[in-house]
């Protein structure tokens, strides 16, 4: 099978002359010219495109249950990772760090996520204080893909997202994956694999017509203030996007081995917040979103599997109450019902970690080139802690990550691996995170 | 503990007073004063009572909802023009208890853009359907297939001022028609060219953001007022959730709207468009959350009844009763909680408990009926409620701060709830479970103040079906408001009914809802004038409309300075100087 990931070769400036010249079709028959040998690499010696996502569950965990006690390679599955068991070869588990508060309230269900996505603890309620760690890394990598970054939420909440491009600007997240696959693979998506390219002449008109768009943001500038201003420049940023993405459907796109458009669903999924209904909707956007990584779709994405309100059928607290409300079971140690709900959880983290290393790419698989972060909101949720909490990561960042560790923090801030995720991901950071959570300190181990 | 809020009784203002610090007191053990209440302070007699001569308000940025914009769209290209699929725009920070305020500081980035994109093509491509643009254009070119200038001009003109909600220049005209010309040439369609001149007209910043522009005042010298478009735009997303339709644009081109007697009479043109229905069912959505209500489920297992269908006529049934009550029966604001005029849906027969016909009927709940005020909605009972039980804490939650303003502190961090877990065989019901939260100190401060409201809700499950036991335990629904004491759902309706406070919320909502901006320290003497006339007039939402509409701070900007030059009547172009170029 051939495989290309997007590099720009004279063909692509040939079709664009034709195109120039009136709506064409062209039949071009998948190359093999665009890796090297093995398939792990560009032809051009360039490594295959790094990318990066998130994955967020709520409610922290249960520690005795949940962490290892060999820290390092091999260390035990325990039992609320048992979900994981398949793909521990995958992840890295992180135990035992600390989102500093520091001075400011320590706002429940918020604070934790955001330090460990902005470095920044929050100083009011519902405050995300700066861009968040994914927005870094798409500003640096994601600026020539179809879209700067993807989110999705299986809360089916379109508010629920750990992604924020600044304090106002919340990523709003895909909740319907049959909406979610209409605008990845609807009428707007170019085939890379398909036998003939047609441009759209319409493309054309629309991108002349956007210039006149542009001016009308400097009309604008002249009657709003400069705070408003930062807004129409995102706007303007924005539209400059829009042009690009009319460029790339007026350009025949290099062949993908792996990309395969998917079905079109038959029905979306269904409303609800109980683990069945969260699960088939999460399973449904996951493999969505890993089809639109492997199709160059885009380099950076975001998924939730849930946050508070996740449900049991037949049990009337949902996971948030139920942390509240369950007592400790006195033989086990731990609230049994709010760890069943974190397995839940963690078996829509295998999934979305499988649905990556399924996919096939160069020799190995597009979970070899993915780095993905994920985080939750407490350490033992029960009493709102930050301390104690847990992350992973998964996928081998293009070799330069290790997988199958256990990393045990020792009260360090959670900013560590965010400051690592960066450093891996290409970008020039010095340090990361303030005040406590300042961190110039890569989590060493995991680095290839 | 406190009588009924009058303007008039020298006594009963003392008896508001003392009500609003006992609200005060009781959040205050938990954390900061409330916010919200000073309008609830007792006014001044009402022939007293005139608006603050400082009074404005300041201007604003703000990004279209995607109601307001489907709202403007189909005003401008017909009521079938309106893909609510595609118009997904990202919601905005809730703000001060609204969403609308949030859009003033809301940002836009490139997937929102692409949203505004998408949404630009679907309208564009519906608008110049074959039999849509029958009725639509009102010029014919002379060949299908190749450009039209003149009649892409007219078209072109008219759709541009009703988006842009000012004329467009003439140069912006001619760019559009050369836009549209160009495309028609290169797609050989003159329809389709001219759609790529409207999409252009959609996607533009000046369409997606409402920018309010500002002129010196001639009435107060020194002082600054929005321009006649800009103060057009602001009545008409207040009243209308929309943007100005040709006669509202009328008045302010005329310079009309600038006048005291003009701008009266275009808000009473306003208030009695049919168009004014629209703009209340976006308030209210706005004000009570019904934003939330797109992801409300519950558990199958244990509300098999409650389906999506629920949800949607739940949201159909408070509406109506909102519109019924406030704007057809014009009736005072309060009785909202004491009333049992409603409608019912088949749907919600089911939940109701109740026969129904098929399709929506105005009903009246018996004299004694627990059904009382809207409280006693499904839309307010399972909106706050857990997906599997109900939520005294949440429902009290949801009425002190979205109907009263009065923000509720979040749960304290790192405090061991253990002293509340259960089960424990002898909790029974909600309020043996809450009864342990009120008794932990840390956790009282805040429990005392939702959940006296919220267990009088009892009566009513997660999904709002009403049941008089929990599990076969008998349900108590007494409770108190702020020193007031009831015994169940009913005295809670009367207690809000006669809460200051929830006078008070409503005029602060309206305001800020109308004026597009969080209220502060300054607006608190507007926010009393507000609150006296309401008062004055009955608890009229009509009235209260119309008081904030022509008030002076709903027109005057706080600012020292001109920041900009105003438009000029010049450069609002019309569509003949295109032709002439």
């Amino acid at each position: 099978m051939t495989n290309s990931i997007l590099s720009k070769l004279n063909r692509r400036r040939v079709l664009r002359g034709m195109v120039d010249g009136g709506a064409v079709t062209v039949a071009l028959p998948l190359l093999n010219v665009f890796l090297n040998g093995n398939g792990t690499a560009l032809a051009d010696g360039k490594p295959m495109p790094v990318r990066f996502g998130t994955w967020y569950w709520g409610l922290g965990v249960a520690k005795d249950v949940f962490v290892p006690k060999k820290v390092g390679a091999n260390w035990e599955i325990t039992e609320e990772m048992e979900a994981l068991r398949g793909v521990q070869k995958h992840i890295n588990v992180f135990t035992n760090f600390t989102a500093f508060k520091d001075n400011a309230q320590n706002f429940c269900h918020h604070t934790g996520w955001v330090i460990g996505r902005t470095g920044i603890a929050p100083m009011q309620s519902g405050e995300v204080p700066g861009e968040t760690l994914d927005i870094s890394v798409a500003n640096s990598i994601g600026r020539t893909t179809r879209f700067r970054t993807l989110t999705a939420s299986a809360s089916g909440s379109a508010r629920d997202t750990q992604s924020y491009d600044n304090p106002q600007t919340p990523n709003a997240a895909e909740t319907s994956p049959m909406a979610f696959y209409t605008r990845l693979f609807g009428p707007d998506f170019q085939d890379p694999n398909a036998p003939t390219f047609t441009p759209n002449p319409k493309i054309m008109v629309r991108k002349s017509a956007l210039s006149g768009v542009m001016d009308d943001i400097k009309d604008l500038n002249k009657v709003v203030g400069s705070e408003d201003r930062e807004r129409i420049e995102q706007y303007f940023t924005g539209l400059r996007h829009i042009e690009q993405q009319f460029q790339q459907q007026l350009t025949k796109p290099e062949p993908i081995a792996s990309c395969k458009a998917p079905e079109k669903f038959k029905e979306d999924a269904k409303n609800g917040t109980d683990t069945t209904l969260m699960a088939a909707r999460h399973k449904m956007l996951s493999d969505l979103m890993a089809m639109a990584v492997a199709c160059d779709q885009t380099r950076v994405f975001n998924m939730t599997y849930g946050g508070q309100g996740v449900t049991k059928l037949g049990y009337e607290k949902p996971h948030h109450t139920c942390t509240h409300e369950e007592p400790v079971d006195e033989k086990l140690g731990y609230q049994t019902v709010c760890s069943w709900f974190t397995r839940r959880a963690f078996e829509n983290w295998a999934y979305v970690v499988d649905a990556f290393a399924k996919i096939k790419e160069g020799d190995g698989s597009l979970l070899d080139n993915v780095l993905i972060y994920a985080n939750t909101d407490h350490g033992l949720a029960r009493i709102h802690s930050l301390d104690g909490m847990a992350m992973f990561t998964a996928g081998r960042a293009g070799g330069k990550m290790k997988t199958g560790l256990h990393v045990a923090g020792d009260g360090s801030p959670v900013t560590r691996l965010g400051y690592t995720a960066m450093k891996v991901m290409g970008l020039n950071v010095r340090s990361w995170g303030t005040k406590s959570n300042n961190t110039s300190k890569e989590v060493g181990e995991i680095l290839a | 503990m406190y009588g009924k809020f009058s303007l008039v009784s020298h006594k009963s203002r003392l008896f508001c007073g003392a009500a609003v610090a006992l609200a005060a007191i009781a959040l205050a053990s938990c954390s900061a004063p409330p916010k919200g209440t000073a309008a609830a302070k007792p006014a001044t007699k009402v022939a007293s009572v005139k608006e603050p001569e400082d009074a404005a308000t300041q201007r604003h940025l703000h990004l279209l909802t995607s109601a307001q914009y489907l709202n403007t769209v189909s005003y401008a290209l017909g009521p079938d023009v309106r893909p609510e699929a595609e118009a997904r725009f990202a919601p905005t920070v809730r703000t001060d208890g609204l969403l609308q305020v949030g859009t003033s500081k809301a940002g836009v980035n490139d997937t929102q853009v692409e949203v505004f994109q998408k949404v630009a093509v679907a309208v564009a491509t519906t608008a110049m359907d074959p039999v849509r643009r029958k009725f639509l254009m009102p010029c014919t070119p002379k060949d299908e297939k190749a450009a039209d200038a003149a009649c892409a001009s007219q078209f072109i003109t008219r759709v541009g001022k009703l988006m842009f909600r000012r004329p467009l220049p003439a140069d912006k005209v001619a760019e559009l028609v050369n836009q549209a010309n160009a495309s028609a040439d290169r797609l050989q369609d003159f329809y389709a060219g001219l759609g790529v001149a409207i999409e252009a007209i959609l996607v533009s910043p000046k369409t997606l953001f409402v920018a309010e522009s500002v002129e010196p005042d001639p009435a107060h010298p020194g002082h600054l007022r929005l321009d006649a478009y800009s103060l057009a735009s602001r009545l008409s997303f207040f009243l209308w959730n929309s943007g100005p339709d040709e006669a509202v644009l009328k008045a302010a081109e005329t310079g009309e709207i600038q006048t005291p007697k003009g701008r009266a009479k275009l808000v009473e043109m306003m208030l009695a468009s049919p168009r004014l229905e629209a703009g209340m069912r976006a308030f209210f959505d706005d004000m009570l959350g019904f934003d939330e209500l797109s992801a409300l489920a519950k558990d199958a297992t244990v509300y098999p009844a409650f389906t999506g269908a629920t949800v949607e006529d739940a949201h159909e049934q408070t509406l109506r009763t909102m519109v019924d009550q406030l704007l057809v029966k014009n009736r005072d604001y309060r009785d909202l909680f004491t009333s049992r005029e409603t409608f019912l849906s088949p749907v919600l027969g089911a939940l109701y408990n109740l026969p129904t016909s098929s399709d929506w009927t105005a009903y009246t709940f018996p004299d004694g009926s627990p059904r009382t005020g809207f409280l006693t909605q499904i839309s307010f009972l399972a909106g706050h409620s857990h997906p599997g039980r109900s939520s005294p804490t949440l429902r009290g939650k949801a009425l002190r701060e979205i109907l009263m303003c009065q923000p509720v502190p979040r749960p304290p961090a790192n405090v061991d709830f253990s002293i509340v877990e259960n089960p424990n065989p002898n909790l029974h019901t909600a309020r043996d479970r809450l009864e342990l939260h009120r008794k932990n100190p840390v956790c009282a401060g805040c429990h005392k103040i939702t959940d006296p409201m919220g267990l009088a809700l009892e009566n009513f499950d997660g999904a709002g079906q009403y049941r008089d036991n929990e599990k076969g335990w008998k349900i108590d629904t007494s409770g108190a408001l702020d020193g007031k004491a009831f015994n169940d759902v009913i005295g809670l309706g009367q207690a809000m009914h006669d809460h200051p406070a929830v006078t008070s919320c409503m005029v602060k909502r309206v305001f800020a809802y109308g004026t597009g901006g969080s209220t502060d320290n300054q607006d608190q003497e507007e926010l009393a004038y507000y609150g006296a006339r309401f008062a004055e007039q009955g608890y009229r939402l009509k009235d209260l409309l119309r008081t904030v509409a022509l008030s002076q701070a709903f027109s005057t900007i706080r600012e020292s300075a001109p920041a900009e030059q105003p438009v000029k009547a010049a450069e609002a172009a019309s569509s003949d100087a295109i032709n002439a170029k």
